[in-house]
């Protein structure tokens, strides 16, 4: 096991020096001078030339890249293009929206999902266990911009019971006011999120019941209950982790667009704003922020399914358990 | 979003040249909006809703459009301000007085005025905040406005002395942009030290900024205690926070869409203001065939700019005929000029050579109202021959492309600031309009001895690129203010994108 999560490990540091490189690479070849975003519009060649020079963009790309990772190692994500700014620090206080944002919605998620998904499984040939699957197949269906202004149409305009969006300014300091702020994206996340899990879970489920171990485990006696919870659980979770994993991290990426709907100031309205302005620190900070987000969720989805599964640690990688 | 907001020269101010003028008083001429309420409550917390957020906190240093919003005569002061109905006052300058030559301008300050750090405000504060302005790294639009400026001087603490190196009659009414700022100031990024009725409480990036009442101001009092400006990327976003109080006021409302919901409801009242924002089909007049004044008047006649206007904003906005909006001292309406007439345009492109019509490809920005506007051109020019290539660009294109590079037969482009009829006077602008009579008449307005004599000169030139049809000036923006009817005070115009909102009352 150590083995495996050291070799993990190494993958890991890779994939980030990877992500970085093509991050870089990419900016890059975008169209449009970052530097016309530092300057008025009655710009001289002059200026637009000092404010490139500001910005290190008419350096050489190598020179450029090498200066990224010196300063990426030494835990500095540069200053903005545009506010000229730290972006760490900024990213800082963004992840206190998104990081809850994204755990409460991936919870509620799972404590919606996994009962529905169950029952939808066991009961499957049921009119309940139809209408469950046909309702989870529409969720996902849904964009999640619908499913929020739906929320907030109800929610705030016409009942008034919870804010249509912002957050507090107090941020955490204020938790009342802070969780009814995520009260709406959270569950419109966690909705959204919960229509695929469903899926996967009943997929799972009826893996597991129409398994010969769960079969046996009812011959030797054992009631559907007790079965269930010694041998169901553990052989159904395996394939459920490793999709948690994948939604946990499309989430954070999908926090865009509910941020821009609740005007969240979190990770995904950051970066959709540096984006329209070719900021590029900005967009690299939050990039690269959230690519060693998601490598570490696969990274613990991994270790958990091997966790969960004493078969995978031997087959597929090789080393001792 | 990329809109031209660019540096100005031109000008005018309430004053003769060699004329001493003694404080009037706090008094403000402005019009404000809401209905005038007895009580209100001198403790109340305003919400102000923005698509604005600063970028950072200072002015000259790339903060933005917003940190104008915010902080331009809240927080910041200058020697004179510029009202919200376009008149220029005094504010920190008590009093002032202009040599014969035009060329040296002496000011006093006024006494008594504290920064929010507690130090007295004196010349040598003057003296930083002009030369930050026009300072090498000073990244400030005005910047280019204030190079006439060749020193100050600062003889005693409550006097400044500047020379120019020409005579600029907007030199005053370019002050109300320069904000004093104490000298000895840190970290303006992200704190301030002004002189205004507010102080910073706390700048939240990506969410919100809040200004509290400052006790040492010199002035009258803020009238309520704390504003909140909050920021919102999503239009909807901002109209829900609206209609769930949230907020109390929208600045600038930019979805015409939404206005129905707030018109019909008794809680909310719908201002329309007027804005210095002119929508413009800009002609290349260097390049065939819009060098040909004859088809410029065709297009300009061919587009029914009423119909445009209706389709895009409903009831709001207006019509002007050139670039000068009802805000600046030159305006006039010129929409007699070019009017729609379909007949007459097709007479007008026989005679210049087109009587089959012709294509051209018209370089349009992606946002929003442009690939709109361009569609209703493109629809309107067909029923005179002209057959139009839509090329939808993004702001960065459009820069490069348009504005640096000068290639393009016609493009779209929203122009906001007030007073940028001067640009008709360079013949190096992206438009590349040439005419040395329009030229001369807009260095001899800079030059003027009176407003009476500039203005009569900018006015000259206005008649003169309507009839040349230098550009389609299609129409004008409204500036559209919706606020909670428990609201007063508040401005309507918001010129250059200021927001004054000391004088706002809830109650």
């Amino acid at each position: 096991m150590t083995v495996y999560v050291l070799r993990r490990l190494a993958f890991l540091a890779a994939s980030l020096l990877l992500a970085s490189v093509v991050l870089f690479l990419l900016l890059r070849l975008l169209p449009g001078d970052p530097a016309n975003a530092l300057t008025s519009v009655g710009a001289s060649p002059e200026q637009l030339a000092a404010a490139r020079h500001q910005i290190g963009s008419d350096k050489p790309l190598p020179e450029q890249f090498l200066t990224w990772l010196h300063d990426l190692a030494t835990f500095d994500l540069g200053n903005s293009f545009i506010s000229t700014l730290p972006v760490g620090p900024e990213i800082a206080t963004r992840i206190e929206v998104t990081g809850p944002l994204t755990l409460m919605a991936f919870v509620l998620a799972l404590v919606i999902a996994v009962p529905v998904g169950f029952l939808a499984a066991h009961r499957a040939n049921t009119w309940y266990g139809l209408i469950l699957s046909g309702v989870s197949q529409l969720g996902i269906a849904v964009p999640v911009f619908w499913v929020g202004m739906i929320l907030i149409t109800v929610f705030s305009l016409h009942l008034g019971v919870l804010p249509a969006g912002g957050f507090p300014q107090d941020g955490w300091s204020d938790p009342a006011g802070a969780l009814r702020s995520l009260a709406l994206p959270v569950i419109t996340v966690a909705l959204v999120m919960s229509a695929s899990l469903i899926r996967y879970v009943r997929s799972a489920t009826l893996d597991v019941l129409g398994s010969d171990y769960l079969r046996t485990a009812r011959a030797l006696g054992s009631s559907f209950g007790g079965a269930i919870r010694r041998h169901g659980l553990r052989n159904g979770a395996v394939p459920v982790v490793a999709v948690l994993g994948i939604e946990l991290a499309s989430t954070l990426l999908g926090a865009v667009v509910v941020e821009t709907v609740f005007a969240l100031p979190g990770l995904g309205s950051m970066l959709s704003q540096a984006v329209a302005q070719h900021d590029y620190p900005t967009i690299q900070g939050v990039l690269f922020v959230t690519t060693l987000a998601v490598l570490v969720i696969g990274f613990l989805a991994d270790l958990a399914q091997r966790l969960i599964d004493p078969r995978l640690r031997s087959t597929l990688t090789g080393g001792k358990p | 979003m990329k809109r031209i907001s660019t540096p100005l020269a031109g000008g005018a101010l309430v004053v003769a040249v060699s004329v001493a003028l003694t404080a009037c008083g706090g008094g403000t001429s402005s019009q404000k909006g809401g209905s005038a309420s007895g009580s209100f409550d001198k403790n109340a917390t305003v919400g102000i809703g923005s698509v604005y957020e600063p970028q950072n906190l200072d002015n000259t240093g790339g903060g933005g459009q917003g940190v104008t919003e915010a902080l331009n005569g809240n927080v910041y002061e200058g020697l004179f301000k510029l009202t919200d109905n376009g008149k220029v006052e005094k504010q920190l300058a008590q009093s002032y007085t202009v040599s014969p030559d035009g060329l040296t301008y002496t000011f006093k300050l006024r006494g008594g005025v504290k920064f929010h750090s507690g130090k007295a405000l004196d010349s040598a504060d003057v003296k930083y905040s002009i030369e930050k302005v026009t300072g090498p790294t000073s990244q400030s639009a005005r910047k280019s406005s204030l190079t006439v400026v060749k020193s100050i001087d600062t003889p005693d603490a409550s006097t400044v002395k500047v020379t120019l190196s020409s005579k600029s009659i907007s030199f005053i009414y370019n002050l109300s942009y320069v904000w004093i700022i104490n000298a000895q100031a840190k970290n303006l990024k992200t704190s301030e030290d002004g002189t205004g009725p507010y102080k910073l409480d706390k700048w939240t990036r990506g969410s919100a900024l809040s200004l509290d009442r400052f006790a040492g101001y010199w002035g009258d009092p803020a009238t309520n205690k704390e504003v909140v400006f909050h920021y919102y990327k999503d239009a909807t976003a901002l109209n829900n926070a609206l209609l769930t109080n949230a907020v109390d006021v929208v600045t600038s409302e930019q979805s015409p869409d939404a206005l129905a919901q707030f018109k019909s409801n008794p809680a909310y009242k719908v201002n329309s203001g007027s804005s210095t924002t002119k929508l413009l089909l800009a002609f290349n007049d260097k390049v065939k065939p819009f060098d040909n004044v004859k088809v410029r008047k065709a297009v300009t006649s061919a587009i029914d700019n009423k119909k445009l206007l209706e389709s895009i904003w409903g009831g709001y906005g207006k019509l002007i005929g050139s670039m000068v909006p009802p805000t600046d001292p030159w305006y006039e309406d010129l929409t007699h000029v070019n009017p729609y007439d379909p007949a007459l345009a097709k007479k007008e492109l026989a005679e210049a050579g087109y009587p089959k019509g012709f294509d051209f490809t018209l370089d349009t920005p992606n946002y929003d109202p442009h690939p709109t506007a361009a569609t209703f051109i493109k629809s309107q020019l067909a029923k005179v021959g002209i057959n139009v290539k839509i090329n939808v660009i993004t702001p960065d294109q459009w820069y490069t492309k348009v504005y640096q590079n000068h290639d393009f037969s016609a493009t779209l482009q929203e122009h906001v600031n007030d007073r940028d009829i001067v640009w008709y006077g360079n013949p190096d602008f992206y438009w590349g309009y040439n005419n040395k009579q329009v030229t001369q008449w807009v260095t001899q307005a800079e030059q003027s001895d009176t407003t009476d004599q500039q203005t009569a000169l900018l006015k000259k030139v206005n008649q003169r690129i309507a009839e040349d049809a230098a550009s389609d000036w299609l129409y004008l923006y409204p500036q559209i203010v919706v606020a909670s009817s428990k609201l007063s005070g508040y401005p309507l115009n918001g010129l250059n994108s200021q927001f004054y909102a000391y004088d706002i009352k809830k109650s």
